[in-house]
């Protein structure tokens, strides 16, 4: 269905090729997984597929792509739009009018479908995206799975024979990602779809995939069956992890796969000592008691009473709209409470100067880019150092710290996701506030760059800091966090340590936990060094 | 007669006719400056919007319409207030030290403020306010974006332009609120030049981004796919622009008194025809591009779009049989009340009877779940 032969495709103003000399083949009817590091070409081979690159894009293409049969140089996207279907990262970007019924018709309006046929075809996307209590919503209006759900059918109506997204579930939390996922897999199933889908939580899209196609970065594509490609890629999700850990063979890619093989290595695991998880953390940075925040008639934050403190990194997570964001803005003066209070070192952060704010509380926002407004890495280091009044080149020593090894005169917007995050993040921690605040950090980030973040987070809480981290990543908050924090609808409903609050959660359960339930376990590191342990002795 | 001839079945108007109902009420505000007429004309914007606009987000929009207006006026004043070119009438209310500037640049820094000098003004804000609000009320009863839909397909470019533009004209404002919170995460308190330029870098960039993104979903959904031959469709393009550029010198003479008369209406009906003719041509050039479920033109569409036009028609008239009634001749005495004028605005009121309601976005299962006998189940 989709076919690359010889592809060598070079960016303008690019001293290397993007891609070199790829063949790869996907046969129709296959959900074909894309994965790599940010940065090594994953969006420009989704792209080729349905001729973005190189009509929209620029660049020169070499070697020849076709899809069911038609070549992209001499089609246009617009040409190939009842072929491919194409998703964007951000759903609400690629949004054209007002409401769902009218985002579905758009496509099928510019191929110049008779109006029976439109009407048809909507009352069935509606129908099989479970859409249907949402014809005349307005697309602002909605919750990201469902716009998420939108942007696919908007791009089903025209009965493409191919689906390509781009990390269509980054932005979702657990549960809406589902939801996303088991429309997918019911297209290709039911309607024999093929689809190519680039994302970087692997744990989530894995156990769906018939072929996995790595994309390394240096220009070479490593296609195979998940099983092969993941055995040896040094990225991989927990559950093929764990299954290296155990040394099982072939390595399992669902928790259901792994759950069957998992008794003996529970029972190897019985002896074992479980991890030290005690944290040592010294006085409260922050606390609130009763915070109630409220916009208009919404209740954001009902009553919430919490503290934080020196030394723990505590893990916010909920539902998209349940009031993370809110709760972050509160504790940097963005928002005032409506009643209750929140205090951070013994001031309400409202109050503070925006000078003395960013002594007591830092908050890398959810679009790392928004703290960022000079046009190299070296000024950007050199404001920052001027606006938190320290010695100069503090946050140049720190975000070499954080990212070794990027030039002065880089502009912030070319940099990779991570780098931009720990750039944004060296920005906060030049003035060393006490409590740090991320906000949704993992989204778009590689595996590679997870890790990184990880260590860095260790790094702060060992040194004092006070972390707070709104997440949906449930992998990262086995990594990393001390203690989760749940919100629904504006109220604390669990506040714990982390294995308390995760093992028994469906939603947020680590892969880990699930295949070892109901013994804590959290991550594949934690049972490799436990059965180490364990292992000393024979 | 089928449903939709009925002003009380409920479906959305065609925008089209929402869009010449609000540039027939800005008409005829645009040829007076008599308050009483143009309060009337903004409370029929206000009444109307009230009755008719829906639960979307672009409905809320005629609010922020209406803050800036207001705000319109008041700068208007100040503006009278510190630069008073000439002290008009005699009755002073209070005097400002004063700067004397060079004689030939014909203005004053402060100076004495009369009374008839700031109703002026404000007259003058008023009238501007009120068109403003017209154009808010027709953008939150007629969304700009279902307006667009009508742009014909060979106006390919002319179509991803204003996507664009209506998708980032509000962004740019949330955007803009967003990164300006963020920098006080840095210590700034975002004012002055520096914290413009500290905005704006992040801002514009974003918004470019974005707008090369939404460009590029378009194409991949087909837009602009099926546009006919060339000849043809450089030829409807050409026509239609043409088109819509006598409309807009046509609104531009009837919203503007002072242009010689044959700016107007005879403008206004020129350009129509060009552009009707142009997208004629371009269909029948078979520019492919088909239209799901489009807005009927039936008779609550020709309802509101004629009260429109009787506001013009009114004001018109008035214009041009009492001319003393719409432009004052002092500011100070109790304005008159202009009937013809007046007549036509009340008129403009009707739609809030005449269009139809628009329908509940929630599904009839929703809304029986929500209705009080749903609820023990």
């Amino acid at each position: 269905m989709i076919e690359l032969d010889g592809v060598t495709l070079t960016y303008d103003g690019a001293s290397a090729p993007v891609l070199r000399d790829v063949d790869l083949h996907v046969p129709e009817g296959e959900l074909a997984l894309v994965v790599g590091r940010t940065g090594s070409g994953k969006t420009s081979l989704l792209r080729l597929v349905n001729g973005l690159v190189p009509h929209f894009s620029g660049g020169r293409l070499r070697g020849r792509v076709r899809v069911d049969g038609r070549d992209t140089a001499v089609h246009r996207p617009r040409d190939l739009a009842d072929v491919v279907g194409l998703v964007g990262q951000d759903p609400l970007a690629g949004f054209v009018t007002d409401n769902v019924e009218d985002e579905l018709a758009y496509g099928m309006e510019s191929l110049g479908l008779p109006g029976d046929v439109m009407r048809k075809r909507v009352e069935e996307t509606l129908d099989l995206l479970g859409l249907a209590e949402l014809r005349g919503r307005p697309l602002t209006d909605l919750s990201g799975g469902q716009q998420q759900r939108v942007a696919i059918g908007a791009v089903l109506t025209t009965h493409p024979r191919v689906l390509v997204l781009d990390e269509p579930t980054s932005a979702l939390d657990p549960l809406a990602a589902e939801e996303v996922l088991a429309v997918l897999q019911r297209l290709v199933h039911d309607l024999g779809l093929t689809v190519l889908l680039a994302e970087h939580r692997l744990e989530r899209v894995a156990q769906y995939a018939d072929r996995v196609i790595l994309v390394p970065g240096d220009g070479s594509v490593v296609s195979g069956t998940p099983a092969e490609v993941l055995a040896t890629s040094p990225i991989a999700p927990p559950v093929v992890e764990l299954g290296r850990v155990a040394g099982w063979h072939p390595l399992p890619l669902t928790v259901r796969d792994a759950r069957r093989r998992a008794p003996a290595l529970r029972e190897r695991l019985t002896t074992a000592d479980l991890p030290d998880r005690r944290t040592t953390s010294g006085g409260v940075v922050a606390q609130t008691t009763d915070l109630t925040v409220t916009y208009g008639r919404v209740n954001a934050l009902r009553g919430v009473s919490t503290r934080l403190a020196r030394g723990e990194v505590v893990a916010l997570m909920g539902r998209n709209g349940a009031g993370k964001s809110t709760l972050l803005r509160a504790l940097v003066g963005m928002r005032r409470p409506t009643s209750g209070r929140v205090e951070v070192i013994g001031t309400a952060p409202a109050d503070l100067r925006a000078g003395d704010l960013l002594r007591h509380v830092g908050l890398v926002p959810q679009v790392p880019g928004d703290l960022l407004y000079t046009s190299s890495v070296g000024d950007e280091c050199a404001e920052a150092d001027r606006d938190a009044q320290v010695p100069a080149g503090t946050t140049r020593a720190l975000f070499d710290r954080l990212s070794p090894g990027v030039p002065d005169e880089r502009h912030p917007r070319d940099l990779s996701e991570g780098q931009r995050l720990t750039l944004a993040l060296a920005v906060v921690l030049a003035a060393r506030p006490p409590l740090v605040l991320l906000d949704e950090p993992t989204r778009g980030l590689d595996y590679t760059a997870k890790h990184r973040l990880v260590e860095i987070l260790r790094d702060l809480v060992a040194e004092g800091h006070g972390v707070l981290l709104a997440t949906h990543d449930v992998e990262l908050v086995a990594e990393v966090a001390t203690r989760v924090l749940v919100i629904a609808d504006g109220e604390v409903v669990a506040d714990g340590p982390t294995v308390d609050v995760v093992v028994s959660s469906p939603a947020f359960a680590p892969q880990v936990a699930k295949v070892l339930a109901p013994a804590p376990w959290l991550t594949p590191t934690e049972v490799a060094v436990a059965l180490a342990g364990s292992e000393v002795p024979r | 007669m089928r449903p939709q001839h009925f002003p009380h079945h409920p479906r959305h108007l065609h925008p089209g006719a929402w869009w010449l109902w609000a540039v027939g009420l800005a008409a005829a505000a645009g040829r007076t400056q008599n308050p009483v007429p143009l309060l009337l004309a903004l409370a029929v914007t206000g009444f109307v919007v009230g009755a008719r606009r829906s639960t979307a987000p672009w409905a809320r929009s005629y609010t922020a319409f209406l803050r800036l207006a207001l705000l319109l006026i008041a700068v208007r004043v100040l503006f009278q207030v510190l630069l008073s070119a000439s002290a008009e009438g005699p009755t002073v209310l209070f005097t400002l030290p004063s700067l004397a500037l060079p004689a030939t640049s014909g203005l004053k820094l402060g100076g004495a403020v009369t009374l008839e000098a700031l109703l002026q003004a404000t007259y003058e804000g008023l009238q501007l306010a009120v068109i403003l609000c017209c154009v808010g009320a027709a953008n939150a009863l007629g969304s700009a974006r279902r307006l667009l839909r009508y742009v014909p397909a060979a106006l390919y470019e002319i179509g991803v332009a204003c996507v664009i533009a209506l998708t980032f004209a509000p962004q740019l404002v949330t955007d803009a609120a967003r990164v300006r919170q963020a920098h006080r995460l840095r210590g700034h308190r975002g004012r002055g030049l520096r914290g413009l330029r500290r905005l704006a870098m992040p801002v514009v960039e974003g918004a470019l981004e974005r707008s090369v993104e939404l460009a590029a979903a378009m194409d991949s959904r087909g837009y602009g796919r099926t546009t006919g031959d060339p000849l043809t469709r450089r030829r409807t393009g050409l026509l239609v622009l043409a088109g819509l550029l006598g409309l807009c010198v046509g609104v531009y003479g009837l919203l503007d008194v002072t242009t010689s008369a044959w700016l107007g209406a005879p403008m206004l009906l020129l350009g129509a025809l060009v552009a009707v003719t142009g997208v004629v041509a371009g269909r029948r050039g078979h520019t492919g591009r088909s239209r799901y479920r489009p807005d009927p033109w039936a008779l609550p569409e020709w309802a509101v779009t004629l009260s429109g036009v009787a506001a013009a028609a009114g004001a018109a008239l008035d214009a041009h049989l009492h001319p003393a009634l719409l432009v004052l001749a002092s500011p100070t005495a109790v304005p008159p009340v202009p009937l013809l004028a007046c007549a036509g605005i009340l008129l403009a009121a009707l739609p809030a009877v005449l269009a139809p309601p628009p329908p509940d976005s929630a599904t009839p299962a929703a809304r029986d779940a929500a209705s009080p006998l749903g609820v023990a189940a």
